[in-house]
């Protein structure tokens, strides 16, 4: 019990400010970060040349329309039409509201 | 080194916002490869306020990705090797030593210079190692040099590299697969591939002889073969079924069940289990090799506070043991982990993504893609039914692909 409190008081003291402060957040930021393993850390890309896309700052709405074209067949792909069809409608959004505001 | 002088050293060169903070969590990592490294950056990235001290016994990461691109002189070892400058960056306290026991009751990890460091949670991510013993002769062969597994990156990948270049054009290579479950389902035939690309144009007249303990190719199995006719016919032979029993270096030759074969370099991976660390840990629970977790938090199933990543897990159904599993692994461990500590949740059952790209030329790469979500029923992740895939056919767009794949998840892990 000591230690929960006392982990909670180091909670609100060091309060980080990229710490989600809500449920869709932590879903979003959960989710997003499997993608991360091609499309960089928080959605930036690292490396030079890279044909892969950067996320982090793009529209949200662009992101959730790409992910259910990749989805539904309507935009092609090497392979983020067979990523896409694992993901359902209200897991897109948070993916794409939670890339969209991470900073480019 | 004594405890209180470790923690003074890793006082000093802490680099968190809240350094003052009396008493801070720490969770400490042992292993630095894409599941340890992985999981001590996103501590530190989602929750700054708590203490990530890595255990490695390693100087750099040596990237088994992209080492059969070593095998073959299609790239070197500097390109595959990376520092942990990255995570230090994070303000992740590096120890430089091997973690050689747990005591799970007193939360304390000892180490083999001497001094134990105590954790609150402890990530367990050791890899793989070897069960040398299911193959007479194993140990004795490999320590002669004429043996080698070069199935963990690093001095046996310069060595394998060494001795092809060495051998005779006329030459026999022997690559001998272990039966499934072990890391890196396609690697062996991404790794037959690669030498077989090698062989055509620096000795056109030698051989590479397959021999694979399972009864087919178990990744990618229509593109890995239809590669090897266009590509390598008359150079590659490969036999399913075909499990070594018995090496012997001073004839330079592999015992099957039902013959012996012979050659001039003899690639033999023998069976895998999990790092010895989870073994000392008391971490294995099936078959003597394997670590079942709960895949939600990647706790272990056995030892309470410990979470087990990577190659080392008893994998979840079709599930690869893979670099980005490892990655992947890390980050549903690091969520849990960190809700565990500051109480503000971890986010709702894990899905992550898998993506594997195997070369099958120079130029030309074939990949696999899932995605892997939490199944309440069944108690485990599972596929998500409709999703995931093979490449249609192999490409130089997918080596493309798999080289910026490659470069992402290095940085991702490490950076």
């Amino acid at each position: 019990m000591h230690k929960r409190i006392f982990a909670l008081a180091i909670a609100v003291t060091c309060a980080a400010a990229s710490a989600p402060a809500t449920a869709q957040d932590l879903q979003g930021r959960n989710l997003a970060a499997s993608c991360a393993i091609c499309h960089g850390t928080e959605g930036r890309i690292a490396t030079k040349d890279s044909p892969l896309i950067p996320l982090a700052g793009l529209p949200r709405d662009h992101i959730a329309t790409q992910m259910r074209a990749f989805r539904d067949g309507k935009r092609p792909a090497t392979v983020m039409h067979q990523i896409a069809k694992g993901y359902t409608d209200p897991q897109i959004d948070a993916m794409a509201a939670w890339f969209a505001a991470q900073k480019r | 080194m004594k405890r209180r002088d470790f923690l003074k050293y890793a006082g000093a060169i802490s680099l968190a916002g809240c350094a003052t903070t009396p008493a801070k969590s720490r969770v400490v990592v042992i292993g630095g490869g894409f599941g340890g490294a992985t999981a001590a950056k996103y501590i530190r990235l989602w929750n700054p306020a708590i203490d990530v001290v890595l255990v490695e016994r390693e100087s750099s990461f040596v990237s088994c990705p992209i080492s059969n691109l070593v095998l073959s002189g299609d790239s070197n070892m500097r390109e595959i090797s990376h520092g942990y400058d990255g995570l230090a960056r994070h303000g992740v306290q590096l120890v430089r030593d091997e973690a050689v026991a747990v005591d799970a009751a007193k939360k304390n990890v000892r180490l083999a210079r001497g001094g134990d460091i105590a954790y609150e949670r402890l990530i367990v991510s050791p890899g793989i190692d070897f069960n040398f013993g299911e193959i007479q002769g194993y140990e004795a062969a490999m320590q002669s040099g004429r043996v080698l597994h070069a199935w963990k990156a690093g001095p046996q990948t310069t060595a394998l590299r060494q001795q092809l270049e060495q051998m005779n054009n006329g030459g026999v290579v022997v690559l001998s697969i272990p039966l499934a479950p072990y890391r890196c389902p396609p690697g062996p035939y991404e790794r037959a591939s690669m030498i077989a690309a090698y062989l055509k144009r620096a000795k056109p007249r030698a051989k590479l002889l397959v021999l694979d303990a399972n009864p087919d190719v178990t990744s990618k199995p229509g593109l890995f073969k239809a590669a090897w006719k266009d590509l390598y016919a008359g150079i590659l032979e490969y036999r399913g079924n075909a499990r070594a029993v018995a090496v012997d270096a001073k004839t330079m030759t592999v015992k099957l069940e039902v013959d012996d074969v012979k050659g001039d370099v003899l690639n033999v991976v023998p069976p895998h289990r999990a790092g010895d660390i989870a073994v000392s840990a008391g971490l294995i629970t099936h078959n003597d090799r394997w670590c079942d977790v709960d895949w939600r938090s990647m706790e272990s199933k056995k030892v309470p506070g410990i979470h087990v990543l990577g190659d080392a897990t008893l994998s979840a159904p079709g599930m690869p043991k893979s670099a980005s599993m490892a990655n992947n692994h890390a980050k549903i461990a690091a969520a849990a982990i960190i809700g565990a500590l500051d109480g503000r949740g971890s986010g709702p059952d894990p899905k992550i993504i898998n993506t594997c790209y195997s070369f099958v030329s120079q130029t030309e790469a074939i990949r696999v893609s899932s995605v892997h979500q939490w199944d309440a029923d069944q108690g485990t992740l599972i596929a998500v039914k409709g999703s995931g895939g093979v490449s249609p056919a192999r490409s130089e767009a997918e080596g493309t692909f798999a080289w910026h794949w490659a470069r992402t998840i290095w940085a991702d892990s490490l950076g």
